[in-house]
């Protein structure tokens, strides 16, 4: 299964070319500094890969998650996702791919507070265009496969970190993107949480073909990844195509 | 996603956040009700006033005996005699007069049946009728023969008329003045107070010369108590006022110099004086409805600025997982509009109810008109949908990134 899916690999996810990223911060004195937050990236990613950014605190990580799920845009250099050329899109087609084509889970969970787990779900099949009703049974269908039908009608602050963090990976999966985008996803669950949460995406990657790169500073986190890329100071330090199961 | 649902979510979002909702429409709310009721009652004090103008008369002069005092008028003294009914008919030959109306006055006791009622009894001329603006609820007035053969003939107020025959059709029938039979040949319809509050419908009116003759008696024959004058434009009021005066001091024989023995009043002038005081106090009303407006625009305003800026987070977490610009204005736009749209028309309901209140518990005549609902329904709304949309759209411009980390 896993070999199939390597061997298909000439289909690529994510392309991105000398990619840089800056901030112009106000200084105290007035003027404008600029701040170079990633250097130089290329990297590419192929469908069904499952990739670990790692990096110290500050290293460039969510700047380059929120580049790659097209929440910002780069500064300089080119992403391709799916083969599409991501600066030549609207603001409406960005939305439209943001939609369809990824899943992003935060570290924070981003819930819609005073919302239920299954309309907080059906959120995204809501801009899909799907009417309500529709969009409910679609929520429901996967709170299911998540575990989580008992709490369908549980608002977030009902609900454990963990089992938010489920609802908000449902949320993530409900218009069958092929690609999750995770920054830090345990960043706020206990060992054992984070310990299912990531066998969930383990099963996500090796039952559905889902492409899935994360962010973790934990190295038995990025355990689970089949690829660590590394990052430092805003640069690639390693990157590590091969790996089938990580042990770094 | 479609107007429907996007339609359904604004609404969701307004039930989620009931109390963020409730503060937006109570500015809605006393803006207009306050708006509503100030106007309102404005507009009906200038109603009542210009209503009680202009069934006083037009371009009338008040004539009475006695000289200018200082306290404005010394009418009906009693004391002072100098105006004679041959006065009032030579006024009237005057080329600026259309007409007057000599008056004498007395208390007296009316009977019919067994129903006895005690009134003000007006000895005056047919013209009196035509001068005053009086109209018919029944029957006529009495006629120039009438006065010529002093006949017995009695035209009464509406409230007289009420009180002593109820129900009955008063025309035909025979009353008693002071023990004089009298048949009545018309009521009056229903003026309500004069501009000075005094009740203008309790009244029994003969002919000046039966009064004069038979009920009130005269030491002084040929004496009124005043006389009711009007000139035949308005633009020669003053004109009029002049030859008046001028001809009643020739008739009176007073000499260059000293003192008349009457005093002309402008009515128009006091009536002028009396519209001017209601514009000035709908002008104040409508301040005080503008500042109640004010306030409860600025309340929108607050609290949809802080409740969209609060809401940013909300717009990142909605745009990342797939709305476009237009969507997240949609319904930021359509929260704006139902939260204007029913606390405008709960501010509605209040103000009319809170007119009707002021009109039964203060008496008083309150005007409501479309114009004053819709100033205040759009401005309130102007409001609410704009500091509900500009800080959406602001948001709604941001990169996801910017509204998502936005605390
Ligand atoms: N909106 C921003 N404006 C200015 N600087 C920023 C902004 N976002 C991130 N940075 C800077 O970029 C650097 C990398 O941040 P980030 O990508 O969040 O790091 P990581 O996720 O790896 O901890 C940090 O030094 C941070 O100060
Ligand atoms: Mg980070």
């Amino acid at each position: 299964m896993v070999l199939t899916q390597n061997n298909n690999a000439d289909t690529t996810v994510i392309r991105i070319e000398n990619l840089c990223k800056s901030y112009s911060l106000q200084g105290t004195d007035g003027k404008s500094i600029v701040n170079q937050v990633l250097f130089d990236i290329n990297m590419t990613v192929y469908q069904g890969e499952f990739v670990a950014i790692m990096g110290h605190s500050g290293s460039g990580k969510s700047t380059l998650m929120n580049i790659l799920g097209c929440l910002d845009i780069p500064t300089s250099g080119s992403y391709w996702l799916s083969g599409k050329n991501i600066s030549t899109l609207t603001e409406n087609e960005l939305a439209r791919i943001r939609n369809q084509s990824i899943g992003f889970v935060f570290q924070g969970f981003n819930l819609l507070k005073r919302m239920t787990a299954l309309d907080n779900v059906a959120v995204p099949l809501l801009y899909a265009g799907i009417n309500r009703s529709q969009s409910r049974k679609q929520a429901l269908a996967l709170l299911c496969r998540t575990g989580l039908e008992k709490f369908a009608m549980h608002q977030p602050n009902q609900l454990s970190g963990g089992q938010q963090q489920r609802v908000a990976i449902s949320r993530a999966l409900v218009n069958h993107p092929p690609l999750i985008l995770a920054d830090e996803p345990t960043g706020n669950l206990d060992t054992q949480t984070s310990k299912e949460i990531m066998l969930l995406f383990e099963q996500l990657n090796r039952e559905q073909g889902i492409t899935i790169v994360l962010v973790t500073h934990e190295d038995d986190i990025a355990s689970y990844a089949r690829r660590l890329i590394r990052l430092k100071d805003g640069c690639v330090i390693y990157d590590d195509k091969n790996t089938i199961t990580g042990d770094h | 996603m479609n107007l429907t649902t996007i339609l359904s979510e604004a609404f969701r979002a307004l039930r989620q956040n009931r109390l963020r909702t409730g503060l937006t429409m109570l500015g809605m709310i006393i803006g207009v009700a306050a708006v509503v009721l100030m106007l309102s009652i404005g507009q009906g004090a200038r109603t009542k006033i210009n209503e009680t103008i202009a069934a006083m008369g037009s371009n009338l002069f008040l004539v009475v005996p006695g000289a200018t005092s200082s306290g404005g008028f010394s009418f009906g003294s009693g004391s002072v005699r100098t105006l004679t009914i041959n006065d009032a008919y030579a006024i009237a030959d005057l080329t600026s007069i259309a007409a007057t109306s000599p008056v004498t006055t007395g208390t007296v006791q009316l009977n019919y049946a067994s129903k006895n009622w005690s009134t003000i009894i007006t000895g005056t001329t047919p013209d009196y009728f035509v001068v005053g603006n009086w109209k018919m609820e029944s029957g006529t007035t009495f006629t120039e023969s009438d006065l010529r053969s002093a006949a017995r003939v009695a035209v009464l107020g509406s409230v007289t008329a009420k009180n002593l025959f109820g129900e009955e059709d008063p025309i035909g029938k025979t009353i008693r003045i002071t023990n004089r039979p009298f048949q009545v040949v018309g009521v009056l319809m229903a003026k309500g107070q004069s501009l000075t509050g005094r009740d203008q419908d309790d009244n029994v009116y003969i002919p000046i010369t039966t009064s004069e003759r038979q009920i009130t008696g005269n030491q002084f024959p040929g004496s009124i108590r005043y006389m009711l004058v009007q000139g035949k434009s308005a633009d020669d009021m003053d004109i009029a006022e002049i030859e008046i005066t001028q001809l009643l001091r020739q008739r009176h024989r007073i000499q260059q110099g000293k003192d008349n023995d009457f005093t002309v009043r402008n009515l128009t002038a006091i009536a002028d004086v009396a519209t001017d005081a209601a514009k000035i106090m709908s002008i104040v009303l409508g301040a005080i409805a503008s500042v109640s407006l004010m306030v409860g625009g600025i309340g929108i305003m607050n609290i949809m600025l802080v409740s969209v800026t609060e809401r940013t987070r909300e717009i990142g977490i909605r745009m990342a997982l797939g709305a476009n610009q237009r969507a997240i204005l949609t319904q930021f736009l359509l929260e704006a509009i139902m939260i204007c749209v029913l606390g405008g028309s709960i501010g509605l309901l209040l103000g009319i109810t809170g007119a009707w209140i002021v009109s039964q518990v203060a008496d008083m005549l309150i005007v409501i008109t479309f114009g004053m609902i819709g100033l205040a329904f759009l401005f309130s709304s102007a409001v609410g949908v704009f500091f509900g949309f500009y800080p959406a759209r602001k948001a709604s411009s941001l990169k996801p990134v910017d509204a998502l980390r936005y605390e």
